[in-house]
């Protein structure tokens, strides 16, 4: 007993008064605010809704982080803008489709060529960056690739608004997802949120059955696992990571078009800010872990949509949505404070150890 | 009074006669010695007049500063590109539309002691931070855009001698989309969003005063972060409070996503909806699609035989119709600075010019009656130059999401 108290720190202490005190906040603030009243479950059933269809768009982009790390532990900053090339491509077939009409009589054609082609375009450039930047670096210090991604990043967004222009493209309206179900008056639903949801829970299903019931997902995992034995038995560990590098942009490619049919807008800066907060969600659900990216997409989304309401409004805290980025960010700190390695983190840290 | 101080005094008295009396008669004897506490500007007989933008030229807000951009250069175009015989050069700098932006344009601009006067900023973010740098290296600046009022109150640290603006203060406009609102739609209760930018902050701030004194209720005074998308968590907020009217006066894209989503959360299908000159740009209601029909914009309003004149022009220079509103402030801004360097300008026989930076500014400031687009402008002590008179409330229409431009007036206070 003794020892095991010795063996605690004072930072840990203090960490844990810190994460406690978050966490009391946060009760004090979600007890007021469901006693106050004011928000109906119809409310409370949207506010989610709104969080699970943004997570997903999150959990999409942060695979491709989490891929990457996991097989080259190094973090691919260019994946936000691998994001925003394939929506803003997109944006042109999608723009002439809906003007030629196609989009409108034939949604499920039009929408799949939308998603071709932003997909192709994210894999394109995944994979020339991926040949360009980071292949020749494979073997240098860690920080280096790091550095290179964040300069790919700047190449790429500085790329496209000089081919697009800096101005805002907006995405055309697909008739067919518009309007919403409502069930019983308590839970209504946009289709384009229907669409966005379940696109993006099918794309996840079969990455999760492709890595872990293929060949080449076997492959992946042992690249991951050790390159170098993996080398050793055979495996063609270069074309294991282009590989990776496709699957992780295809899915970018895909979750750009959910984004741009959701928010209907492009840009060449679009990338960042989800890249960033896909980043925090693979880093929430322990990086190089799968489900784990999955998990924290959806949980920063929900956060950031349910928590300004649910933990500030009721300690009635003015405009609390302007905070939603500080409540997600707290949350991350939180759940590290308690689990340093992310939700999911702990089974592939002990799988290495 | 001392003796000595008498013979002081009468030293000096005497020698300004003298001074006085040899002025005229031999005007090009004396070499020119600048007296200006703030320093002069030397212009060579070859050299041109430098005035500088600081505009946001770049990104989402460039509508802004395209549209002041082109008001400046055909202010230069109608005198011909010249000034007392020497040309006008204009350069400048993206301050962008944010704190940051006008940081580093103000940084710049600055450090050229070539500058005589500045047209600039567009956004009030923007010039809270360039405009202590600029007129701190004793340039006039003078803004077409920029409507917090902090920036003419001498109570507020962002306030800056050598700081003027042709832009009306929000103090009006916020009063007028209120009392629209309020009188004209005859809406009991409104909800109000801002961005975090001191321009909207304190805009919807005034909106929210003035409607409350006409007797209406504020449901919500929410706030949203530039960069946000998903605005539906913060619009089903607002739900709850039922309001009539939601008034946004931010920026694209926020402003887009907020028009587009806000017909989709429950509760706001008929809620109206309104913006102010922040999102009166022609590339808004067709950002924002269907939801900007019916969709009421506070904004700068000009009209008149000389600006129908002004806009043949710009269709001539840049083809198609100026991209917002602030074109005809930035022309009037040009005009009374290029006016108030004509009038302090010292030119020597050889053709060298000399611009006094205080007595710039006091000629600035001194401004009245001047005849401009926006109407006859006087500056105050605090640099406010325009009246407040030309402004409007616009509704947008399915003209305009198909891309014509600008909307029609609607309503004039």
């Amino acid at each position: 007993m003794r020892r095991a108290l010795e063996r605690i720190s004072l930072i840990d202490v203090f960490m844990w008064i810190v994460g406690g005190s978050i966490i009391g906040i946060v009760l004090v603030g979600s007890v007021a605010t469901i006693r106050s009243g004011q928000y109906s479950i119809r409310h409370w059933s949207d506010f989610l809704i709104f969080g699970v269809a943004q997570g997903s768009v999150y959990a999409l982009i942060a695979l491709g982080y989490t891929l990457v790390y996991g097989i080259l532990r190094m973090i691919n900053f260019a994946h936000g803008e691998v994001f925003m090339s394939g929506a803003y491509t997109a944006f042109f077939v999608a723009d002439a489709l809906s003007k030629s009409g196609f989009l409108g009589q034939n949604p499920l054609l039009g929408l799949l060529a939308v998603f071709a082609v932003s997909m192709a375009t994210s894999v394109t450039v995944a994979v020339i960056l991926e040949r360009v930047a980071y292949r020749p670096l494979r073997r240098a210090p860690r920080l280096v690739p790091l550095i290179t991604a964040i300069g790919a990043s700047f190449f790429l967004q500085y790329t496209f608004r000089g081919f697009y222009g800096s101005g805002f493209k907006s995405y055309p309206e697909v008739p067919v997802l518009q309007g919403s179900w409502v069930w019983g008056g308590i839970v209504s639903i946009q289709r384009i949120q229907v669409l966005v949801i379940v696109a993006a829970g099918l794309l996840m299903l079969a990455l999760y059955t492709y890595v872990q019931r293929t060949r080449a997902g076997k492959a992946m995992r042992a690249v991951s696992e050790d390159k170098d034995v993996a080398a050793l038995m055979g495996i063609n560990v270069d074309a294991v990571i282009v590989q990776t590098f496709i699957i992780g942009a295809a899915l970018a490619g895909a979750a750009g078009v959910l984004y741009a049919l959701m928010f209907r807008q492009v840009h060449f800066f679009m990338g960042f800010f989800p890249g960033i907060k896909a980043f925090t969600a693979a880093v929430l659900g322990g990086i190089g872990n799968i489900p784990g990216a999955m998990l924290g997409g959806l949980f920063l989304g929900i956060f950031e949509s349910v928590g300004p309401i649910l933990f500030l409004d009721g300690l009635g805290v003015p405009a609390p949505y302007q905070l939603k980025d500080a409540i997600a960010f707290t949350m991350l700190v939180l759940i590290l404070i308690f689990r340093p390695t992310g939700i999911l983190g702990e089974r592939l840290a002990r799988a290495k150890a | 009074m001392s003796k000595r101080m008498y013979l002081t005094l009468s030293v000096i008295v005497l020698a300004s006669i003298v001074l006085a009396a040899c002025a005229p008669s031999a005007p090009t004897a004396a070499p020119f010695v600048c007296t200006d506490t703030i320093g002069c500007v030397d212009i060579a007989p070859d050299a041109s007049v430098h005035i500088a933008y600081a505009l946001t030229v770049s990104g989402a807000t460039s509508f802004l500063g395209e549209d002041s951009k082109g008001g400046i250069e055909i202010a230069i175009d109608d005198k011909g590109g010249k000034l007392l015989g020497h040309t006008i050069e204009l350069t400048g700098e993206d301050s962008g539309c944010s704190a940051d932006g006008g940081q580093s344009a103000g940084t710049k601009l600055a450090a050229d002691p070539t500058i005589v006067g500045v047209v600039g900023t567009n956004c009030s973010s923007a010039s809270r931070t360039a405009s202590p740098l600029v007129t701190g290296a004793g340039m006039v600046m003078i803004s077409p855009s920029a409507t917090n009022p902090d920036l003419s109150n001498p109570d507020h640290p962002d306030y800056h001698v050598g700081y003027l603006r042709t832009a009306h203060n929000d103090l009006f406009q916020g009063r007028i989309a209120a009392q629209f609102a309020f009188n004209e739609l005859k809406v009991k209760s409104a909800a109000t969003i801002h961005d975090g930018s001191p321009y909207a902050e304190s805009l919807q701030n005034v909106f929210a005063d003035v409607f409350k004194e006409l007797g209406g209720t504020i449901t919500a005074q929410e706030a949203v972060n530039v960069g946000d998308v998903d605005m539906k968590p913060v619009l089903t907020k607002i739900s709850t409070g039922s309001p009539e009217i939601i008034y946004f006066p931010i920026f694209e894209p926020e402003g887009d996503f907020m028009a587009a989503q806000a017909k989709e959360v429950s509760g706001l299908e008929d809620t109206i909806l309104m913006g102010a000159d922040g999102l009166f740009a022609v590339s808004f209601p067709g950002a924002a699609g269907q939801a900007a029909v019916g969709m009421y914009l506070s904004g700068p309003y000009v009209a008149g035989a000389a600006y129908d004149e002004f806009i043949a022009k710009w269709k001539a220079k840049f083809g198609g119709p100026p991209p917002s509103g602030f074109h005809a402030h930035a022309y009037d801004a040009t005009n009374i600075l290029l006016a108030a360097i004509e009038k302090v300008a010292v030119q020597d026989a050889d053709g060298t010019l000399h611009v006094g930076r205080q007595a710039l500014r006091d000629a600035v400031y001194a401004t009245k009656d001047f005849n401009g687009l926006t109407g006859k402008l006087t500056c105050d002590v605090y640099g406010d130059c325009a009246t407040g008179e030309a402004l409007g409330v616009f509704k947008l229409t399915e003209a305009e999401v198909g891309g014509a431009w600008p909307p029609p007036v609607f309503w004039q206070p």
